[in-house]
């Protein structure tokens, strides 16, 4: 992709202007807005180069409202479809929109592949913590103990931390935002842009019908800054209304400490790392432990070859080596004989 | 092959050359002593002097059973020959037993008056023990009908390597190439091919290529030097037409049709897969490949191995995904993608026995009704069906062709037996194949995703061509402009355009062909891989002067325009399958009428003489 400096779009070329259907007041109008807000602005982008993936769910209408290509494919294989997309021409700039049922459950074969495999594809996950289109089941996010309509007695399953997860199955790029956080989400769509790999971005997001005010406890305006934590490299974590909070480890274990209590300073204060994978796991930790600061930003962001270059050079290695394939000589084989 | 047995005499003349029209030799052991080595070695060297040959490799699922067990028994059957032939034999003229367990296993398919050449040293009390043997055959008179040479191969094997002082596992495991040699020597067949093999495969392990060097020619010399064998046998060349021919199996014709229609399109070929026994082989195949350009992508399972090619297609590339029965379920859900997606894509199915896990390393004709029926909704889906080893090349060029003609996913039926056997190939040239044309749009003016030719195919676009940026999904679309549509009218619409175009290619297909008898009564109609024991038996069956004749079809959906007036033609219609009728339920269904089904599900193909044996008791019912 050629580097271009001039903005060449505005937000309302990557609309393609169908009612968008999710009911009034969902989070996925945000992260929609946010994608064609920030889709402009990124480098070397061209609109017909870019690929909405999805599978089946809410969030899989996605690509129906983004003027790119598009497909919505079938429930859970969005991964692998992308992966696909991308593998056969690594010139196109693919993005997958996905949700917590279909990108960790039914599809969390593929979607482990994906991140170890490294395929240049950014990752949308719409979490929020339910079954939306089927009318609100429990989702492998959702909390234990939850009562959802396929658990009237309470959730008796744990939830899977995708953060975690990502980090476990080798992840490069791995990064959370919230839905109503409009400038930090941007912010992460263009990192993940901007990174060579895979890049997966965990969104906290509302479902206004089944599971409303799931994530409020850390995203209403009035909790965010004592409740949440912008992890950001090489910056000291610290977090709180004041900026007077901050976090230790002690050995591996985090604490919140004060910094106006006389006993810390900043130099307490862990600096965030997104080459530790090891760091990025405690961090990712922090997740649903109400002693702590619910993390979003960039967890890792390391480089690592991406799937479809080792493919390309090993395509063009064997050229180099046994020269451009004649096909004759293959339909001929090694042992072969005449009759005349 | 009629051997008696006579005396040894006491002379050290070579014995005489006696010719013979074809051969059926068997090659059977323990599943790790080599025995689809040392058979795939003698298929090709005998393919090199010009015999045709049909070959079928039989092994159990077990790498390495345990030793010396019946159901450890791994054998390969070359049936080689002067003239035109279509199956690997019914009978063996000659089995090479290096144990007990596979004289028993395989002393069922052995002439009468047949050769069995074994490895004496296996035959002690725990190898008889375990093959289920009372007492010793080799003693015990049981074998008085065939002509049975005992060779201590393992002795011989250790006595010619001696002085390379090998670890002990490494010289044993030479015994195959001795009993190579010995059966080279016998068919007065040069050894030079698999010496050169030799050289190569053990290029960077010199110790090997003396050791199997010495033990290959160690063998064949054994024949030459001792009076065990008091003829040998000499199978002219075929005469086949002119030209140049390689040695092929179906598995590998797949991976070079794939290839072929690919670069006869100008597209990047794709293949998405996960290793599946029988038709890994293909992955294996394609993904040697590169230099061509060929992308191959072992997926996490089965669903990936398809949904993958599904990507690469919709981005432009040929894609292919290969797989077998139990794969082939677990791709339905994504099949159904493809279609009401409608772009192309190559489904290959190596049938195997089912259901479920079924019989891994056995041949079935088991996925028919899975190709025609096994997915949700209303789901068509063009199913063809390759009917030999080198068939297996047209009908993968054929897939492709049809895949990107019409802008639909095509299923290839082939199966174990077809995927593993192999036959000799007349090469052709690339450029000999027809042209497949491809037409990406690129003219933005009047686009829309789900616009539709007189053939009722709507348009490819690559992504990454500016102006025709559109969404393609598995929810139904509205005609022509592809939104979303829930309008019930719309639906009944799709549904019936989507039938049609796949009805349409049958205008686009050979008609069925019928051979035999002019005045048949009965009319055997086969597919797939029953080809060869079907045109073998009624080619016989003819000669004797019976009123049979025969029809093969290889497209099954849709089938060829004139298939309902042939089968009506004839007054009875017989339907050999190795399911339990399939096609003749099919056959029944869209033309009403009887056929006599003939099914088969013991995991072997169809033998010529059981298809005879049939034929003959229908008519002689007239």
């Amino acid at each position: 992709m050629s580097e271009k400096t001039e903005i060449k779009y505005t937000a309302k070329d990557f609309s393609s202007g169908i009612d968008v259907r999710w009911c009034p007041g969902c989070g996925d109008f945000s992260i929609l807005a946010q994608v064609q807000r920030s889709f402009p602005a990124l480098v070397g982008i061209d609109k017909e180069k870019i690929v909405f993936i999805s599978g089946i769910g809410c969030s899989s209408r996605y690509p129906y409202y983004m003027n790119t290509y598009g497909f919505h494919t079938i429930h859970g294989r969005a991964a692998a479809i992308a992966s696909g997309v991308k593998t056969a021409n690594p010139e196109l700039s693919v993005w997958m929109a996905t949700g917590d049922g279909d990108c960790l459950s039914i599809g969390g074969n593929h979607f482990i592949h994906l991140l170890r495999r490294n395929i240049d594809i950014n990752v949308l996950l719409f979490n929020n913590r339910i079954y939306g289109l089927t009318k609100g089941q429990n989702s492998p996010t959702s909390e234990h103990g939850k009562i959802t309509k396929s658990t009237p007695l309470g959730n008796v399953e744990y939830p899977i931390n995708p953060i975690s997860m990502a980090i476990g199955v080798e992840g490069t790029f791995i990064a959370r935002a919230m839905d109503v956080d409009a400038k930090h989400l941007q912010s992460l769509i263009n990192r993940a842009h901007q990174h060579k790999g895979t890049s997966f971005i965990e969104i906290l997001q509302n479902c206004v019908i089944f599971n409303d005010g799931a994530f409020d406890f850390y995203t209403l305006k009035e909790n965010r800054e004592d409740r949440v934590i912008y992890i950001e490299h090489e910056k000291p974590m610290v977090f709180g209304k004041q900026k007077d909070k901050a976090i230790k480890l002690d050995g591996f274990t985090p604490k919140v400490i004060d910094l106006n209590d006389g006993k810390h300073s900043i130099n307490d204060a862990v600096v965030y790392n997104e080459k530790s994978k090891e760091l990025a796991y405690i961090v990712s930790q922090f997740t649903d432990n109400p002693a702590l600061p619910m993390p979003v930003g960039v967890f890792v962001d390391i480089n690592y070859t991406t799937f479809e270059d080792d493919m390309t050079a090993q395509i063009a290695e064997a050229k180099k080596r046994f020269g451009e394939g004649d096909v004759n000589d293959l339909l001929r084989g090694n042992s072969y004989w005449e009759i005349d | 092959m009629n051997d008696e047995k006579t005396p040894v005499e006491p002379n050290h003349t070579q014995p005489d050359l006696v010719p013979v029209e074809d051969v059926t030799v068997r090659f059977a052991g323990d599943s790790g002593d080599g025995m689809q080595l040392t058979g795939a070695q003698f298929s090709d060297t005998v393919a090199s002097f010009g015999n045709d040959l049909e070959t079928f490799p039989d092994y159990p699922a077990e790498i390495r059973a345990p030793a010396g067990s019946l159901y450890g028994v791994s054998g390969y059957t070359i049936h080689f020959s002067s003239h035109d032939i279509y199956t690997p034999g019914d009978q063996v003229d000659v089995l090479v037993a290096m144990n007990p367990a596979a004289l028993k296993v395989n002393l069922k398919d052995l002439k009468k008056n047949g050769a069995i050449i074994v490895n004496s040293d296996s035959f002690d009390r725990k190898n008889l023990e375990l093959a289920k043997f009372e007492s010793n055959p080799l003693e015990d008179g049981s074998l008085s009908a065939y002509n049975v040479y005992p060779i201590p191969i393992t002795k011989a094997t250790l006595e010619t390597l001696k002085e390379m002082n090998l670890p002990l596992k490494t010289a044993q495991k030479c015994k195959n190439f001795y009993a190579l040699g010995v059966v080279y020597w016998l068919y007065n067949k040069s050894p030079e091919y698999t010496l050169g093999w030799i050289e190569e495969k053990f290029k960077k392990k010199p110790e090997l290529i003396e050791a199997n060097t010495k033990v290959l020619k160690a063998g064949y010399y054994f024949g030459e030097t001792t009076e065990i064998f008091n003829k040998r046998y000499e199978v002219k060349p075929a005469e086949l037409p002119k030209g140049i021919y390689r040695n092929l199996n179906g598995n590998e014709a797949v991976a070079l049709g794939l290839v072929s229609a690919a670069k006869r399109a100008g597209l990047n070929l794709f293949l998405g897969s996960y290793p599946i026994t029988p038709a890994s082989e293909i992955l294996h195949y394609l993904s040697g490949m590169r230099q061509f350009g060929v992308k191959t992508f072992q997926a996490e399972d089965e669903i990936a191995g398809i949904t993958t090619a599904i990507g690469a297609s919709f981005a432009g590339n040929l894609g292919a995904t290969s797989t077998s029965g139990p794969g082939m379920a677990l791709k339905t859900e994504a099949i159904g993608l493809a279609v009401i997606a409608e772009l192309p894509l190559v489904i290959v199915n190596v049938q195997r026995g089912g259901p479920s896990t079924g019989l891994p390393t056995k041949t079935e004709q088991a996925d028919l009704f899975q190709a025609m029926f096994g997915r949700n909704g209303e789901c068509p889906a063009p199913v063809l069906a390759a009917a030999s080893p080198a068939d297996c090349f047209n009908m993968t060029v054929e897939a492709a062709r049809i895949a990107i003609k019409y802008m639909t996913p095509v299923i290839l039926l082939t199966d174990g037996y077809i995927g593993n056997g192999s036959e000799p190939w007349k090469v052709i040239k690339i450029e000999d194949l027809p042209e497949i044309p491809v037409n990406f749009r690129t003219d933005p003016k009047d686009f829309h995703p789900y616009m539709r030719d007189e053939k009722l195919v709507r348009p490819w676009v690559k992504p990454g061509t500016p102006g025709l940026e559109h969404r393609i999904g598995g929810l139904e679309k509205q005609h022509i402009y592809g939104n979303i549509s829930y309008d019930p009218e719309n639906h009944q619409l799709m549904i019936s355009q989507r039938e049609q175009k796949v009805k349409n290619i049958a205008n686009d297909i050979p008609e069925l062909e019928v051979i035999g008898a002019k005045d048949a009564e009965l009319l055997v109609l086969g597919w797939g891989s029953t080809f060869g024991a079907i045109a073998a038996a009624v080619e016989a069956q003819v000669e004797k002067g019976r009123k049979v004749c025969y029809a093969h079809l290889r497209y099954l959906n849709p089938m060829p325009k004139n298939t309902g007036e042939v089968v009506k033609k004839y007054k009875k219609v017989l339907i050999p399958e190795v399911n339990m009728g399939q096609l003749a339920k099919l056959i029944k269904m869209d033309y009403m009428v009887n056929p006599i089904q003939f099914d088969k599900v013991k995991g072997v193909p169809f033998k010529r003489s059981e298809i005879e044996a049939k034929i003959e008791e229908i008519l002689k019912g007239n």
